[in-house]
């Protein structure tokens, strides 16, 4: 404890990254109090202020209808939390499994397994994203799933390189000889070793889901309109660049403190965690 | 005769979150041009620092505060420049260690490597000058076929191979004092044994002070003219090799000299790890 | 056991012969894996796209068509037979060259595809050639200066460049070097001004070859901004990998012994410790060089690039089934060509593969 003390103390960043992330984190939680519009989340015109510049009663101006832009941001926090922790909790125990009985158990599971997830891998994320988008009707169900299905083979690989080459140690030797089973291997033996860098990848991973869910959403491949979305929303404001150019870049700036804060976050769990790169 | 490396109460101590640990805690030690002296002392006494001092390394950590002196030919490398202290790596002053393969780069050409060795004493020397000479050096640590060596890389060739390749490089630009890491501890006995006689026969030609750093008795005693025995960050006896082999008086000494197996039986005798009696002051030997 | 005087290394003044072989050898085991991702991912979006719910027929001809446009169309698709007749049917026109027509352009798929993908490819290789030769020097200071202030400065610069989507940066590169400061051209590849007959469809080669300067002076006005927004992300992780290995290479015995032998600290950086560090860093830059293949396509929504990634999203939206096919496939065959290259590069560069004789990456 000491000793990640004295880390976040030489490497201020990631209490800036944790700071970031709780405001975030509460924001998003506590969307419905902290926004100054509260219900332009919704379908809600009001064209009478419609795309105004950024002013005291609207800090970060108005959309093309006349929302509340900041307001809208927060909720967008909403959902992008919401995604990612949804990918998360779902992709990352399946790859884990997948990983951890690819590394343990070798033989023919661990190639059948492997090269499935090789063809995964070999994709970049974002094409095999936008492929399987396109096929598919544009929802936010639609869009978890899609990114889920794309996301799982990066931590069967990350534990799968840690199953392996912990297979060989010790205490995995020490336990098949007094007679473990397998299960208790994997799961109680090995997984704990794992955790650490499943843990920072974690936290690393909600700003890369947020750029890929924004990604999509720019493309009209995401979550669509009147839910509000930070990459849709950069998307309605790129037509009217430069005149108002508070329409895209709030939104883009609200995308790059996100992941900013979790990629600090996850930096200086890495470090405290003694993961490697 | 003044020494060639005269150190003075050498100190050393780093920093981390932890605090300050001192780690040298007052070194004197001296050697005499073409001198071959030990610094004998188990895993963490402190004698791997004292070499990096004496060559400059540490006094640029950020963590690490040396005081006492240093001196080299008369300057004291505590004091110097950084650059001064740079510029005497590699030409005055060199060093081999321990593990002779690790020690190169397996990204470059042995070619490669001592054309940027040699260029220390000669920046405007060639490729095709280095390339001879080069060969000229091997020839003396007797490497057959220089020319091939030159072109491979380390990994491509044996322990033994590499540790002389490491001698000859050391020795390329007849530096005045070499210190010697643990030299040949990664290899196996008749090859470390051949390669300390090539050591022994190559530094009085060229009249090199040595300066080996070991915990093997057994390589001290075929090497060395004088030792210092060091625990703990402090030097405990000091003196000519025979005379402390045949005589050892402070209780680390005959400690560490009992624990070596002998042929003749009788296994490893009980040796208390750590007693006061390993603190007691230095016992200096005979005539020096 | 090693004799002290051991004989210098074995037959191996056949370094070229060794390399094609074990090139030749990771040249298959990357073509087979390809081949299966190819189909893999063919198979994955063939079926998806038929299986989901409603008539991909009626959706792809809007609102308006008739009973019989869609029919029409149904049979063309195939679209009443079972899946695997669908993707034999498929698989034999791709083996023709055939790919169908698009809906979008109703053009033939692979005219369009020959349009199109010229433009994308010279941007993702300005993009990563801007990644390499901005990314992996930062990477070197920042390690060579570790802990001090290039050091910091670099890592935060780095970080901050990969928490933002390529098009966010695009958006902000267009305000501030297009509109507010008025550097660079604000979309396009090309001004109207210039007519370039069209020969390679990759406008650095085709100017030159019009012999018209000025127009190549243009092309790369407009390709600048564009390639530094798709390139920005990857130059940030280049930097920090190429820091990290180096950071792991410093620490190694023969730095302590370069250093000891007092080197320059720029002959270290530059030579010693980075060609080591290189290597490791290569697979992962050569996948952060395939992704760009994927963020191109926010890329060219932005700046109107004509490209092949704009003409997939279109295609996309309008659920134009074989034109998503077409491009899905040239662009993952894009990036198995780009890894297979990378992998050349790799072996090439690493001694060991070189001078060993089984393939070992």
């Amino acid at each position: 404890m000491i000793r990640a003390f004295h880390i976040l103390k030489s490497n201020p960043l990631s209490l800036v990254g944790m700071i970031l992330v709780l405001t975030i984190t509460l924001c998003a939680v506590f969307a419905p109090l902290i926004a100054p519009f509260p219900d332009h989340n919704g379908a809600v015109v009001e064209f009478l202020n419609a795309n105004k510049a950024p002013s005291a009663q609207n800090w970060m101006g108005t959309d093309l209808v006349g929302r509340d832009i900041f307001s809208r941001i927060i909720y967008a926090y909403q959902i992008s939390l919401v995604l990612g922790v949804v990918v998360l909790a779902i992709s990352t125990p399946i790859g884990t499994v997948v990983g951890l009985i690819a590394g343990y158990k070798g033989g023919w599971i661990e190639t059948v397994l492997m090269r499935i997830t090789d063809v995964f891998l070999s994709v970049p994320p974002l094409v095999l994203a936008i492929a399987m988008m396109g096929v598919l009707e544009p929802t936010l169900t639609n869009a978890m799933l899609a990114v889920t299905a794309m996301w799982w083979p990066w931590y069967a690989r990350l534990v799968y390189n840690i199953a392996r080459s912990e297979r060989e140690e010790g205490y995995v030797l020490a336990a098949e000889v007094i007679g473990a089973s397998s299960n208790h291997i994997t799961f109680r033996e090995i997984l704990p070793n794992c955790l650490p860098a499943i843990i920072t990848k974690m936290t690393l991973d909600m700003g890369f889901v947020i750029i890929i869910a924004s990604s999509l959403s720019f493309l009209g491949l995401g979550v669509q309109p009147p839910t509000p979305d930070l990459g849709s929303m950069v998307a309605e404001g790129a037509r009217y660049l430069p005149d108002s150019w508070w329409l895209s870049v709030f939104p883009g700036l609200a995308i790059l403190l996100a992941v900013f804060g979790f990629n600090l976050l996850g930096d200086g769990l890495r470090e405290i965690l003694g993961v490697e790169e | 005769m003044m020494p060639l490396l005269d150190i003075k109460n050498l100190e050393l101590s780093f920093n981390s979150y932890k605090g300050l640990t001192q780690v040298l805690h007052g070194i004197d030690l001296n050697i005499k041009k073409g001198e071959r002296v030990a610094l004998v002392g188990e895993s963490g006494s402190g004698k791997s620092v004292t070499a990096r001092l004496v060559l400059g390394l540490l006094q640029e950590a950020r963590n690490a505060k040396a005081s006492g002196e240093v001196l080299f030919d008369g300057s004291d490398v505590n004091q110097m420049k950084n650059k001064d202290r740079a510029g005497l790596r590699g030409t005055d002053i060199s060093m081999i260690f321990q593990d002779p393969t690790s020690s190169l780069n397996p990204s470059f050409t042995i070619e490669t490597q001592f054309h940027d060795v040699l260029k220390r004493r000669t920046p405007d020397l060639t490729k095709e000058m280095s390339f001879e000479r080069a060969c000229a050096l091997l020839d003396d640590v007797a490497i057959p076929d220089p020319k091939r060596v030159l072109k491979s890389y380390n990994f491509q060739m044996s322990g033994g191979m590499n540790q002389r390749i490491m001698i000859a490089m050391a020795l390329a630009n007849k530096p005045k004092l070499l210190l010697a890491d643990e030299p040949g501890t990664a290899l196996d006995v008749t090859v470390q044994s051949q390669t300390l006689q090539l050591m022994r026969d190559l530094v009085s030609e060229n009249d090199t002070a040595v300066l080996l750093i070991s915990h093997n008795l057994g390589v001290v005693r075929e090497f060395a003219d004088r030792l210092y025995v060091i625990y703990r960050g402090r030097i405990v006896e000091e003196g000519p090799t025979a005379l402390i082999f045949n005589n050892p008086q402070h209780a680390y000494t005959k400690a560490l000299l009992s624990a070596i197996p002998r042929i003749t039986g009788g296994g490893l005798p009980q040796i208390a790890e750590q007693t006061d009696d390993y603190l007691a002051p230095k016992i200096t030997h005979g005539a020096i | 056991m090693t004799v002290a005087i051991s004989r210098p290394p074995s037959p191996d003044n056949k370094p070229f012969g060794n390399f094609m072989s074990s090139i030749l050898r990771l040249l298959w085991q990357r073509l087979v894996i390809s081949v299966v991702v190819l189909i893999g991912v063919s198979m994955l979006i063939f079926v998806i796209a038929r299986i989901i719910p409603g008539d991909p027929a009626r959706i792809a001809l809007g609102p308006n068509a008739t009973a019989e446009q869609i029919s029409n169309l149904r049979a063309d698709l195939h679209l009443d037979e079972p899946i695997i007749t669908q993707y034999g049917f498929f698989v034999a026109d791709l083996f023709r060259g055939d790919l169908g027509i698009s809906l979008y352009t109703n053009r033939p798929v692979t005219l369009d595809i020959a349009q199109f993908l010229p433009a994308t490819l010279e941007l993702v290789l300005i993009a990563g050639i801007f990644m390499v030769m901005i990314g992996l020097p930062l990477g070197v200071l920042s390690a060579r200066f570790q802990n001090k202030w290039p050091d910091h400065l670099i890592r935060v610069i780095s970080l901050v460049t990969v928490s933002a989507p390529s098009f966010v940066w695009a958006v902000i590169f267009m305000l501030l070097f297009a509109f507010y400061l008025p550097l660079f051209p604000i979309a396009g590849r090309l001004s109207d001004l210039y007519e370039i007959d069209r020969i390679t469809g990759f406008l650095f080669i085709d100017t030159l070859i019009a012999g018209n300067f000025a127009a190549f002076g243009d092309a790369v006005r407009h390709i600048v901004l564009p390639a530094l927004a798709l390139a920005l992300s990857g130059i940030g992780q280049a930097a920090r990998l190429t820091r990290a290995n180096m950071v792991e290479t410093y620490k190694k015995p023969y730095i302590e012994m370069a250093q000891a032998y007092g080197f320059f600290p720029s002959r270290i950086a530059n030579h010693y410790a980075f060609k080591p560090s290189l290597i490791p860093s290569l697979t992962i830059i050569g996948l952060d060089f395939a992704a760009m293949f994927g963020n191109a396509f926010l890329v060219e929504a932005v700046f109107a690039w004509p490209g092949l990634s704009r003409y997939g999203v279109a295609v996309i939206l309008r659920k134009d089934l074989n034109a998503i096919m077409g491009t899905v496939l040239i662009i993952a065959l894009a990036f198995v060509v780009v890894n297979i290259i990378v992998d050349l590069i790799i072996a090439f560069l690493n001694p060991r593969i070189r001078y060993s004789e089984k393939a070992k990456p």
